[in-house]
């Protein structure tokens, strides 16, 4: 890899050299290095582009990484992954995709994530966006994340695009069985004319199923946001979906949430709040000695952090 | 130190100017000096008059002998004057460590930032990872306030009603911060309250009262008066 993508692989992974464990690079559309473990498999697709990753049952602390990293100018894609995950595992899965673009034809990832999570297992899956390169040609991605939960089973879902992409839809879906917990946690910042949409469904088919979607964003300049979160209770179950956004400029920002209550004991609440930055708080920052401007990057980094 | 020259404050209420603050003169140069007075009688305005979050209809406003009217928070604020705010503000995602850091202007050490914190009775390690948000009390809030502008150490330090919103076991040990502040302090601290205590901490007083100075002077010549019953207020006879 070269420097332009291994720069893109340290934004969207933390990486400077290739990680521990398990681990599938794929760059400009093509596997740059994989590795395999005693307990975690990857086998490319043969019909479609993408990967399968089979984790074994019982696998603990042990992590895979699969970031992507685009840097050759108007290349377009659309990948296909699926983790199998076994029951009673306990692992970290970071995704991720950086697309560099210094061309005038448009850069795109389209990925469909899919999970299979077995019983009482536990997944931590990461998703860094990020966006780089001095091209006119924009920087899209759009990501898919399909989860099915079986019983007793917890994920947590930490999704981030803090820069550079220029137009993203995301769509996630969930599947929840009896005891299973789905969290997410989504970061945007969209700046510019960046268009960013998310889209969660979460079924809560089981009982005690329990979910809790927040998304915390911040749209500057001309961007806009839209936020579509729509949880179902179809049993008796807990759901909480929340979008917090700080608008900027000439920002727009949109939340739509969507709550459907199928059966007497499913509990579901959704919160959503838009404004601009309180003037309290850059009063506060600016009576200890910090410009507007710095208490304003102050309190928006806070946020996302 | 600060001095105000014929500082007046109006608002629009109605379509008719009102004012808030009629024609003050003050000059405070003692290192304590405490402002009290009756609800509503203009001394909150007079703080963010002084740190610059509002600006005077008329007047001058001098620190250190040069004319601030016209400076910003941000400048008021390098040039020597902290605000610690009656009700403090919450930020998500900004820890006590941020705000700290920000307040004292450079990145401090942990064990520095937890002698902040336990100077105003917070035990440090539950505190510095936590974010400044709702989770947090309005006493521990207050508290985080005031060890803010411990790390700042500035020449001008303005309390806007410290004890606001403080539980009694608290208050004990809020006395004894400003006890020690007073010791310490490099330059002056003024500070709003309406508390007996903090009162009797003062080297002087000043009473406002419907926008004006009723009374400035010696603690000693001051406080006499007020516990005798202004305007028959329980706040001043400590009844409240």
């Amino acid at each position: 890899m070269d420097a332009i993508q291994m720069n893109l692989l340290e934004q969207i992974s933390g990486l400077h050299d290739v990680p521990e464990g398990a681990y599938n690079i794929r760059a400009n559309g093509v596997s740059a290095a994989r590795n395999t473990t005693a307990h975690i498999d990857i086998v490319s697709k043969e019909d479609v582009s993408g990967i399968d990753i089979m984790i074994k049952p019982g696998t603990k602390n042990e992590s895979v990484h699969i970031p992507v990293v685009l840097s050759q100018a108007g290349l377009k894609e659309m990948v296909y992954n699926d983790f199998y995950v076994g029951d009673d595992c306990d692992v970290t899965i970071v995704a991720g995709c950086g697309i560099h673009n210094s061309g005038s034809a448009d850069s795109q990832h389209d990925g469909i994530h899919r999970f299979f999570v077995g019983k009482n297992s536990r997944v931590k899956y990461v998703e860094k966006h990020y966006g780089a390169g001095e091209g006119t040609g924009e920087r899209i991605m759009n990501p898919t994340t399909e989860v099915e939960l079986s019983e007793g089973s917890y994920m947590e879902m930490e999704t981030v695009q803090i820069k550079g992409v220029d137009s993203t839809v995301r769509v996630t879906k969930a599947k929840l069985k009896d005891k299973a917990t789905l969290v997410v946690k989504e970061k945007i910042m969209t700046h510019g004319s960046q268009y960013a949409e998310t889209n969660f469904v979460v079924d809560l088919d089981g009982a005690d199923a329990s979910t809790n979607v927040v998304s915390r964003s911040v749209a500057k300049d001309h961007s806009k946001q839209m936020f579509r979160s729509r949880i179902n209770g179809n049993n008796a179950c807990a759901g909480h979906t929340e979008c917090d956004a700080i608008i900027m400029d000439q920002a727009s920002v949109s939340a739509i949430p969507e709550l459907t209550a199928n059966h007497i004991d499913a509990s579901l609440i959704h919160e959503a709040a838009i404004g601009k930055i309180a003037g309290e708080q850059l009063i506060k920052l600016m009576t200890l000695g910090l410009t507007e401007a710095e208490a304003e990057a102050q309190i928006v980094n806070g946020f996302l952090k | 130190m600060l001095e105000l020259q014929n500082v007046s404050f109006d608002v629009k209420e109605n379509q008719e100017q009102k004012g808030i603050l009629k024609n003050i003169s003050l000059k405070i140069d003692d290192r304590f000096v405490a402002i009290t007075g009756p609800n509503g009688g203009g001394k909150s305005t007079l703080a963010k008059i002084i740190a610059g979050i509002e600006k005077p209809t008329s007047g001058r406003i001098i620190f250190d002998g040069r004319d601030i009217t016209d400076m910003s928070i941000t400048d008021r604020a390098n040039m020597g004057i902290s605000f610690a705010f009656q009700q403090p503000v919450r930020f998500k995602g900004i820890t006590v460590k941020d705000l700290i850091n920000l307040a004292a202007g450079k990145q401090i050490s942990t064990a520095c930032a937890c002698e902040y914190l336990s100077e105003v009775g917070l035990c440090a390690k539950d505190y510095i990872g936590r974010e400044v948000n709702a989770s947090l009390s309005g006493g521990e809030l207050k508290r985080i306030e005031i060890a803010m502008i411990i790390a700042r150490g500035t020449k001008l330090s303005v309390f806007d009603e410290p004890e606001a919103g403080i539980d009694l076991w608290s208050f004990n040990n809020l006395i004894h911060v400003f006890e020690k502040l007073h010791e310490q302090v490099q330059g002056s601290i003024i500070i709003i309250s309406h508390q007996e205590r903090i009162l009797n901490i003062a080297d002087k007083i000043i009473v406002i009262a419907g926008g004006e100075v009723r009374d400035y002077g010696p603690k000693e010549d001051i406080l006499p008066g007020l516990l005798g019953g202004m305007d028959n207020c329980k706040f001043y006879k400590g009844e409240h």
